[in-house]
């Protein structure tokens, strides 16, 4: 990649992450901020993968004939936290529906409306 | 033309991003995460991750959306405005921006092959799996043997979730199959249900298999194995799916799978090696690391389809109930 684009991947993940960051906190949606927070788990996935990308290497399956791999590790540590992003995601929309059901509605400021 | 694809892909996703904050419509924005969730295994490929590419495929586009829409199907699809003048956040959200690119003008570019994280650790597993492990895909011998006890944690971890969602959600069995009347009338939605049944489960064993020797793997397989039954349910009623695996069992499954994991450990250290210490499990140690990779990549499996089964259940029977 040209010089001028070597920390394009760094930098589009950091846009995605704030995008995310700024649904969290600035969305009332209770549903909203969940999915905010998927956006910014997911920019952290795109964060690791560009880092074990490894200039002209091809996917860790060793094979002969091939020298150059990506980094495994990252990989790994991806694949694993993808599988916990959903249990927390899961866990997090049963909270949603509980609290619409105990509230009726899942708007932050009407919870705190009702709270107070 | 690597790059050109990866700039392009990632422009998608900022686009993509944008759009789900600025949506009011729930239901519109749960379509736009998977498309977001899609874009991003397509990146994985590029970025060479073909195993993650497989999972976030699966998962993120796939069982996530299905959640979310049975969330908005619960609540309500329309998003208030904000009351709050969104300036603090987004001067919270700016600064936060500014201060990590300026991070990253220190970090290696892209694609650099003497980046300090491809030393060590990295250069060790690759160069010794052939010999230690005899598998050729180095993410399936990292995750499932040199790093068994993380992996361990990981199937932990989503145990707890599902007994989390069981216990925030709760479950009834419903004798009677309940179905949208809208459905019924779909034939060609329920034909194409019944012929992918079959395959997808056919391709979930293959995934957990081969995990080996291509991509794929005991998270995947168990992923797919689920979306498989899901697709089930949405076609053929609740009820139906229920007569099919029952709740009963996959309580029993999801338990199971642990179980196996942590047995393959305690067995090998019987045998007189370490916890998760596979080469003592058969006379060779090549066998004995093909046999316990085997072993823990089909409890995960199990675990995995268990638990996500058990969230869908979980979601979709309360909907039932609420209607009541």
């Amino acid at each position: 990649m040209p010089e001028l684009l070597g920390h394009y991947n760094y930098w589009i993940v950091i846009i995605l992450m704030m995008t995310g960051f700024y649904t969290v906190i600035a969305r009332p949606n209770l549903i909203k901020k969940i999915i905010g927070l998927f956006i910014f788990q997911t920019s952290v996935f795109i964060l690791f993968i560009s880092m074990a990308k490894v200039e002209g290497g091809t996917a860790p399956i060793i094979e002969a004939g091939i020298s150059v791999y990506s980094n495994p590790l990252p990989h790994v540590l991806i694949l694993t936290a993808i599988v916990v992003s959903l249990a927390t995601t899961a866990l997090g929309l049963a909270l949603v529906v509980r609290i619409r059901e105990a509230y009726g509605t899942i708007n932050e400021d009407d919870i705190h409306d009702e709270e107070d | 033309m690597e790059y050109l694809i990866d700039i392009v892909l990632l422009g998608l996703l900022m686009i993509t991003g944008f759009a789900i904050v600025r949506m009011k419509s729930l239901l519109a924005v749960a379509m736009l995460t998977s498309i977001y969730s899609l874009l991003s295994a397509a990146l994985f490929v590029v970025l060479d991750a073909v195993d993650v590419a497989l999972t976030e495929a699966a998962i993120g586009a796939g069982i996530s959306t299905i959640l979310i829409l049975a969330t908005v199907a619960l609540t309500s699809d329309e998003e208030k405005a904000p009351r709050h003048t969104p300036l603090l956040p987004l001067i919270v959200v700016i600064a936060t921006g500014a201060a990590l690119i300026y991070g990253t003008l220190d970090m290696p570019h892209y694609g650099d092959p003497t980046a300090p994280v491809h030393s060590y650790a990295a250069q060790s597993y690759l160069h010794d799996t052939p010999a230690d492990i005899g598998v050729p895909n180095v993410v399936t011998s990292v995750l499932a043997s040199y790093r068994g006890y993380d992996t361990l944690g990981e199937v932990t971890v989503i145990f707890t979730a599902g007994i989390g969602v069981l216990a925030l959600l709760g479950y009834r069995t419903r004798r009677r199959n309940i179905q949208g009347p809208g459905i019924r009338r779909l034939v060609v939605l329920r034909v194409i249900a019944k012929l992918f049944f079959p395959l997808i489960l056919l391709f979930a064993l293959y995934v957990l298999f081969h995990g080996d020797y291509g991509p794929g793997g005991g998270f995947q397989a168990g992923v797919i194995f689920a979306t498989g039954f899901i697709l089930y349910a949405l076609a053929f009623g609740l009820g139906n799916a229920q007569r099919v695996i029952p709740h009963q069992l996959l309580r029993i499954m999801m338990t199971v799978g642990v179980l196996i994991y942590a047995a393959v450990g305690i067995e090998s250290m019987l045998l007189g090696g370490k916890f998760l210490e596979y080469r003592v499990l058969a006379d060779d140690p090549v066998t004995g690391q093909h046999l316990g990779i085997m072993l823990i990549e089909l409890g995960v499996g199990i675990t995995v389809a268990a638990v996500m089964l058990i969230i869908y259940y979980g979601f979709v029977s309360r909907q039932h109930s609420g209607d009541m």
